[in-house]
């Protein structure tokens, strides 16, 4: 049983990251139905960012977010502009898959070039410190990315039900057509999430170098998660995206002590096939007609 | 497109014939090597617009059942034996049935969900393949791989076996497709491409078309994967379950024309060259990635609806065009 809660306690604080990296993803999808499968070699060139930022300038990991994802957020929406916006028409969404899809491969390839394919971590001094709290251990680094994780989706919540900005963004999921007859500019939305979106990556980035060894490759096993949890919880809803990133690392840090750590992704896999059985459109989705 | 046209016929036989000399008139082992990875994908790319482009499902779990076709050959081998030689290829349509079979449940449960959230599920089944080969040390031998025993072919025409397979697995390919498209089934998944939720309302049954079409895909890729096991000899993990093998096969179906008959095999014939010509170029350093990511995006971005259908449009838009231009011309022939 100690086991099983430690497990539960290490699953919510990885899955506060996850769900930092799924709300980008979700939003993305909500506003503009574009799926950017390149959300996780954006997290993977954020982790690489810092990473420099902190063997050279010796930045800490967690001020660095501050830099990495106002940078980021430029980076996505001038991809935005250049790849994403051209691609319209009944294909517009399939075509998004692939292109952000051949995005990611040029991430990775630049990243190689640079960095070559060894494995890296972020290392601060407090990187293998940890509390005892009733007897289960709490790494100070994952506590901290959860914490970082959970403000920043405060903030992204607030700024989307607080400000002028986020209702037309509202106003757009759900139903464009009528936003932009009421005065929304849809292109000035979608550019500005799109960059949202990836900023959310940006900063997740920057968390995940501290707690996981990285390397170009490592965005595909990012992206077939956090494709998982977008669609589990349901493609477009915020809270589900959450609460599926939860799950997931809830789920997959049980099946790690319990049964062996190498079928712990594929456990998360299993689950999301037999819950689309029960429920094809996720936890929070709504059923998807054909346009 | 549905009927046998002379044309038509010529066009198979003559590609069939050229496809079989190949490998007697270029002798050189590097050249046939690019014939054999060639028609690999364009059989792969075939098999993906056998089902995606037809019903306009974008999977994206394609390279899962090349990655089984390859391992369950390798597993038949290490633990049963399937002979030497040529035997292995006549295994081939077997085992590919087999995982066509075992398929259907997941394509049925996959199958309940549409568009974006559909090629994300199919996604979700090449990283679950990809475990399983990493996990089930027993049979696959987990990340060390595994090797097969050497094909016994003389060895200066090692290559040519490979390629007439992959040749005829083309073949077959391409003459499902054509059958597919003047058969009842080909209206059916043209129509739930066109609207589903109307074909549906028609009375034709959706489901059981669409997996139809998808149990010929797995069956087509896995028994490419065999192919390439018997060819490689050796398989691990990461290079039989490849994302980029697959999303190789879906940039040439793009770029040839996604539901049409050659639009993929075109595709390939472009493509495989320029990359293998890439990755002797630049392979040693990672700058191969990126110069992929760029022809993709090229390719996406300039000429989403790919090569056929944009001929398409151009020749009939200029027969349109001459018709018109002659059509006063005619009328004043009549007059005088």
């Amino acid at each position: 049983m100690h086991q099983v809660i430690q497990a539960i306690i290490l699953g919510v604080l990885v899955g506060g990251i996850y769900a930092l990296m799924a709300s980008g993803l979700t939003l993305v999808f909500g506003i503009m139905k574009v799926i950017n499968v390149a959300q996780g070699a954006l997290v993977i060139l954020a982790a690489y960012l810092s990473y420099a930022l902190f063997s050279h300038v010796h930045i800490d990991p967690f001020v660095s977010i501050l830099i990495v994802t106002p940078a980021m957020f430029v980076l996505g929406v001038a991809v935005q502009l250049v790849f994403v916006r051209s691609l319209r028409g009944p294909d517009g969404s399939e075509l998004s898959l692939l292109v952000t899809w051949a995005l990611a491969l040029g991430i990775e390839g630049v990243l190689s070039v640079i960095f070559k394919t060894t494995y890296r971590v972020t290392s601060p001094s407090y990187a293998d410190s940890s509390w005892s709290v009733f007897g289960y251990r709490i790494s100070e680094v994952r506590l901290f990315a959860f914490v970082a994780s959970a403000v920043l989706l405060v903030l992204l919540s607030l700024l989307l039900t607080r400000t002028r900005f986020g209702r037309a963004v509202r106003a757009t999921v759900q139903n464009p057509t009528a936003a932009t007859l009421l005065g929304v500019d849809a292109n000035r939305v979608q550019t500005l999430s799109f960059g949202l979106g990836v900023s959310m990556a940006a900063a997740a980035g920057a968390v995940y170098g501290v707690i996981y060894p990285f390397n170009p490759g490592s965005h595909y096993d990012l992206i077939s998660r956090l494709l998982s949890i977008v669609v589990l919880g349901g493609l477009g809803s915020l809270g589900g995206a959450v609460f599926a990133s939860l799950g997931m690392g809830v789920i997959e840090a049980i099946v790690a002590v319990e049964i062996s750590p190498v079928w712990a992704s594929f456990s998360f896999f299993v689950v999301l096939l037999a819950f689309l059985l029960v429920r094809p459109q996720g936890i929070f989705g709504v059923r998807e007609r054909v346009l | 497109m549905s009927r046998a046209t002379t044309a038509g016929l010529v066009r198979g036989g003559a590609f069939a014939a050229a496809g079989i000399a190949f490998p007697f008139v270029f002798h050189a082992a590097w050249i046939v090597n690019i014939g054999v990875l060639t028609l690999m994908y364009a059989a792969l790319a075939t098999a993906w617009n056998l089902f995606s482009g037809y019903t306009g499902y974008i999977t994206l779990g394609q390279a899962a059942f090349f990655g089984l076709g390859a391992y369950t050959l390798g597993i038949t081998f290490e633990h049963v034996g399937v002979g030497s030689g040529y035997n292995p290829f006549y295994a081939l349509p077997l085992v590919g049935a087999g995982i066509a079979l075992v398929s259907v449940p997941v394509a049925w449960i996959a199958l309940r969900t549409r568009h974006m959230t559909f090629a994300i599920v199919t996604l979700t089944l090449l990283f679950i393949v990809q475990q399983l080969a990493f996990n089930l040390r027993s049979l696959t031998k987990g990340s060390t791989g595994l090797m097969l025993p050497t094909p016994r072919f003389p060895i200066d025409s090692y290559d040519t076996p490979f390629y007439l397979a992959m040749l005829a697995l083309l073949l077959a390919g391409l003459a499902l497709c054509w059958l597919i498209l003047r058969s009842k089934l080909g209206l059916m998944l043209l129509a739930i491409r066109e609207d589903e939720e109307k074909a549906r309302g028609l009375g034709i049954r959706v489901t059981g078309a669409k997996l139809i079409a998808w149990s010929l895909m797995v069956w087509l890729s896995a028994m490419v994967g065999g192919v390439w096991a018997y060819y490689l000899t050796f398989i691990y993990p990461e290079s039989s379950v490849d994302p980029l093998v697959m999303i190789g096969a879906v940039l040439m179906t793009f770029l040839g024309g996604r539901g049409t008959l050659w639009g993929p095999t075109i595709g390939a014939l472009v493509l495989v060259p320029t990359q293998q010509y890439m990755i002797t170029k630049l392979g040693a350093s990672q700058l191969y990635l990126v110069g992929y990511s760029a022809v993709f995006m090229v390719v996406l971005l300039l000429l989403p609806r790919g090569i056929l259908p944009s001929l398409r449009g151009a020749i009939d838009s200029r027969r349109e065009r001459r018709r018109t231009h002659r059509e006063p011309v005619v009328r004043e022939e009549a007059h005088a």
